[in-house]
């Protein structure tokens, strides 16, 4: 099991990222230059947090035309896991990956604190170690991280199961209280809070942990 | 032997937010016109202007040239839209 971790000018998670899975976890990483054209050897894929490309023109939309992220979308489109923090839940939505988008934060305010969540994990892969209803603690650290989407696309998510994280105190506006979605197939998960930074108890919580703990079966 | 100058043109696209989402930053710049004094601004959104110079063979091409890149990177469909404000050639460049 390698994760490969992709970095885009901007990212800034990417070191977290590896931490969490190699140091807390054991799993390999491998950075992967947005440049690359090839997923070969790799068995799970995080676009991890940050500002790719400064979030020039949209939060994600300069990112989701590099080369590799091609790579990515037939790697999802083959049931290979994949996972969107922050900035790469913007990056997937920006993809097509996932339906909807993420907007500036309602009270305008770049929010960085503990966010309390539900998990519905439904057919989510990456949320299969969770129970249903279970309360988490994950950080947040975003500036626009309010999900928007229309009332149609709304209730299909919620009625196939796709809204897998829901804040328990909304913090940014985002509708349907919508924190993480996972496609129809369980394999992407996108999510805007950082579970990477709840992996090590020295950050003050884990909760984060069996999320990437997921790929080891 | 002499080629004839590519065509360019040059276009204006205003890229602005759909009417149902949410626009916290322009209702902020509302709330600020009302401090500054100046009274009666009852909606305030924001948009981008992008100004773009391209080659095409023609007005039609440089039409779908623009209308290709809006769709697919200057607007994201889900939250915005998109209006070709302008399109001519660049003076001088031949066409």
């Amino acid at each position: 099991m390698t994760i490969g971790v992709v970095v885009f000018p901007g990212s800034n998670c990417d070191r977290d990222v590896r931490w969490a899975a190699e140091g807390c976890l054991g799993i390999p990483t491998r950075f992967l230059w947005h440049e690359e054209r090839s997923l070969e050897g790799i068995d799970a894929v995080v676009l991890p947090g940050g500002f790719s490309y400064g979030d020039y023109l949209r939060c994600g939309a300069i990112a989701h035309v590099s080369p590799l992220l091609s790579e990515v979308a037939a790697f999802a489109a083959r049931g290979g896991p994949v996972l969107g923090i922050c900035n790469g839940f913007q990056i997937l939505t920006e993809m097509g990956l996932l339906p909807g988008a993420l907007t500036r934060n309602r009270q305008l305010h770049f929010l960085c604190e503990a966010a309390p969540l539900t998990v519905h994990p439904g057919a989510c892969q990456w949320l299969r170690h969770y129970g249903e209803g279970e309360p988490i603690s994950l950080p947040i650290a975003h500036g626009e991280g309010c999900f928007q989407a229309d009332a149609d696309t709304l209730a299909a998510l919620e009625g196939e199961g796709q809204v897998v994280l829901r804040y328990a105190a909304n913090p940014n506006g985002s509708a349907g209280d919508v924190a993480g979605l996972s496609n129809a197939q369980g394999n992407v998960l996108g999510l805007m809070p950082h579970p990477e930074r709840a992996c090590d108890p020295i950050t003050g919580g884990t909760d984060g942990s069996r999320l990437l703990a997921s790929l080891l079966g | 032997m002499t080629f004839p100058p590519v065509p360019r043109f040059q276009a204006r696209v205003l890229v602005s937010l759909r009417p149902s989402v949410l626009d916290p930053a322009g209702e902020a710049t509302r709330a600020a016109a009302q401090r500054l004094g100046v009274d009666g601004i009852t909606q305030l959104r924001i948009g981008k202007a992008m100004e773009v110079e391209l080659e095409a063979a023609d007005l039609d091409a440089a039409r779908s040239q623009i209308e290709r890149l809006s769709d697919r990177l200057l607007a994201n469909p889900v939250i915005e839209n998109w209006c070709l404000e302008q399109l001519k050639p660049v003076e001088g460049a031949g066409s």
